[in-house]
């Protein structure tokens, strides 16, 4: 059995049809603007509608097919892009109050690259305030629900966008993945979703959480879009210190190569506290890999069992001194008093939603004197061993796989009482964050109430090729995906 | 697993303070619980033997990057300001910094 084709049409047969002008950039927008507001009421993927913006940047791209102009890799084709990425002159919120109403005085690079590529962004999406979460219920806007079942979350933090994308709102979405926040939605929604090798993308305008583990990323339908995708953000930006100066490999190239002699490891930590419908997804992802000419091992990192402790600490470490900005003086709320830090204060404590003062506060008391060797010293040894041993099993494999995310799509409300069974919905994909290596979730079959599994491909930093071409085989070996109870119709 | 550290609601408040926020007794009684499950959970990493190991604080090896030095037009000052809660004189308006003597 073959994947299905997509609900919203792949992006690549989109741009294809509007540059060779079977069909019209207006039309496409049009079409998706009509199934956002006929479903976004119920699913809520989106904080943001650029119903003008998007009409007018598809205007753009029609003139340039009428002028015989080459409108771009994606031309017209509708992007929706995570509410912390900025957009010059549009509200950019983070899903949080305290920048409620503020719009950026420029782009994020990720950004121009999508229009420079013919893309229309049609509108920003919900997330977990500041990306922090992983259900999209700590939205300072109220939840988005799972198009596959609206009484469960989309997974978070990059929820919107992989609901949008589902739902076929949007055929391509960018998220941002600090611990998951791009796999693990994709996986509870049922697209593909894919976290490049730390520095291959530029951070500049995506709103900072945690800067050594952050990376820009896309959500799509199909493999060959996420890796279109990523070809057209990745590469070199002089305004992004940590952006890598080598241009991002090329990934469109080397869809088609197959996994004949590719040494293939299943990762015990990443499938062992997997519920049994996505652990036996695995197995059955690993028996389609070995099918297509790969050789198949086990492979234990059990330093990746300390990865889950040590993200906790570092993430909210370096969210808590990048969220120090929030002080109301240069944007976003103020709350009046009569001295600056009173006034600084009351402003974070009316503007930030309970799991971001959580993560600062964790942040901030691992970091504090006494603390600081115990908590966050510790954890940054950890993840040198981490990495070490990562480079260890990369000797011996070219891909690793595993579970994105321990269970499928779970209830509203389900976790929000517990931080800790909310964090462990990451347990499977901070290691490659730590690492900065890319990893990528793809839907393969559903658990006995239908819902979407998700199985990752993880590879070395700068593996995005060899990543790609088993995502490829595993895409075409996938049970096929059943359509989302709310969609574009 | 080591137990979990005791943070008490005068601990909560201290970091509270060094974090700027302004939080009820409800708020720290709440997060000194949360923190102190969290913490507990990380023991397994503080009770690791990490000797001779160099911390990571980054996954890729940083070097100093440079550009040519040359004039770019800047962010439009108008446009930045008028994101800002309070302006006066094209400056960022805050409340009194220095007090008066006592």
């Amino acid at each position: 059995m073959t994947g299905a084709p997509p609900p919203g049409g792949s992006a690549l047969d989109l741009a294809r049809s509007v540059r060779d002008g079977s069909t019209s950039a207006a039309e496409v927008v049009e079409r998706h603007l009509s199934a956002i507001d006929a479903v976004d009421g119920e699913l809520h993927a989106f904080v943001t509608v650029l119903h003008d913006g998007a009409r007018a940047e598809a205007a753009a791209v029609d003139r340039a097919v009428a002028a015989g102009e080459d409108p771009g890799p994606l031309a017209g084709v509708p992007v929706a892009v995570k509410d912390n990425l900025c957009t010059r002159g549009v509200p950019t919120t983070c899903s949080s109050r305290i920048l409620e109403g503020w719009c950026p005085p420029y782009d994020a690079t990720v950004v121009e690259r999508l229009r420079a590529a013919g893309a229309v962004v049609i509108g920003k999406t919900n997330l977990d305030e500041f990306a922090m979460g992983s259900s999209t219920e700590n939205s300072a806007f109220g939840p988005t629900r799972n198009p596959h079942d609206p009484s469960r979350v989309p997974g978070g933090s990059s929820g919107g966008s992989a609901a949008a994308v589902a739902a076929g709102l949007a055929p391509l979405a960018l998220g941002s993945d600090t611990g998951g926040s791009i796999r693990q939605p994709a996986a509870l929604c049922g697209v593909v979703g894919m976290k490049p090798t730390y520095g291959a993308v530029s951070r500049y305008g995506l709103v900072a959480f945690a800067s050594s583990l952050d990376q820009v990323g896309p959500l799509t339908t199909t493999v060959a879009d996420s890796a279109l995708l990523f070809d057209v953000i990745g590469g070199q930006d002089r305004r992004d210190s940590t952006c890598l100066e080598r241009p991002s490999p090329r990934c469109t190239a080397a869809l088609s190569e197959g996994v004949q002699g590719l040494r293939v490891g299943v990762l015990t930590e990443l499938v062992e506290g997997a519920d049994d419908a996505v652990a036996a997804a695995v197995r059955q992802a690993a028996d389609a890999l070995v099918a297509g000419g790969a050789g198949l091992e086990e492979c234990s990192i059990p330093e990746l069992r300390h990865g889950l402790s040590a993200y906790y600490l570092l993430a909210p470490a370096e969210a808590s001194s990048n969220l120090a900005r929030y002080d109301g003086v240069r944007y976003g709320l103020r709350v009046e008093a009569d001295t600056v830090e009173e006034m600084n204060a009351r402003t974070r404590a009316a503007g930030f939603g309970p799991e971001v003062k959580r993560r600062i506060m964790l942040g901030t008391y691992a970091l504090s004197a006494g603390y600081y060797d115990a908590y966050y010293g510790q954890a940054q040894k950890v993840r040198t061993l981490i990495l070490n041993a990562f480079d260890r099993a990369y000797q011996r494999f070219d891909v690793l796989l595993g579970a994105t995310s321990p269970t499928t799509a779970f209830a509203l409300g389900a976790r929000v009482d517990d931080p800790w069974a909310m964090y462990m919905s990451d347990v499977c994909t901070v290691p490659s964050n730590l690492a900065g290596h890319p990893a990528m979730s793809l839907p393969f079959g559903t658990d006995g109430a239908g819902l979407p599994v998700g199985v990752q491909v993880l590879a070395p930093a700068l593996g995005e090729p060899v990543m790609f071409r088993a995502a490829a085989v595993l895409e075409d070996a996938a049970p096929a995906r059943t359509l989302p109870r709310v969609r574009a119709t | 697993m080591a137990a979990e550290p005791r943070l008490t609601r005068d601990d909560a408040a201290y970091v509270a303070r060094l974090a700027r926020i302004d939080l009820t007794d409800e708020e720290l009684d709440r997060y000194a619980g949360q923190l102190a499950t969290v913490l507990g959970h990380a023991a397994d990493i503080a009770a690791l033997d990490t000797e001779g190991v160099e911390p990571t604080a980054h996954p890729l090896p940083l070097r100093n990057v440079t550009r040519p030095d040359e004039p770019q037009p800047s962010l439009d000052r108008a446009e930045v300001l008028a994101q800002a809660p309070a302006v006066e004189d094209s400056r960022f308006r805050v409340p009194r910094i220095l007090a008066e003597a006592p």
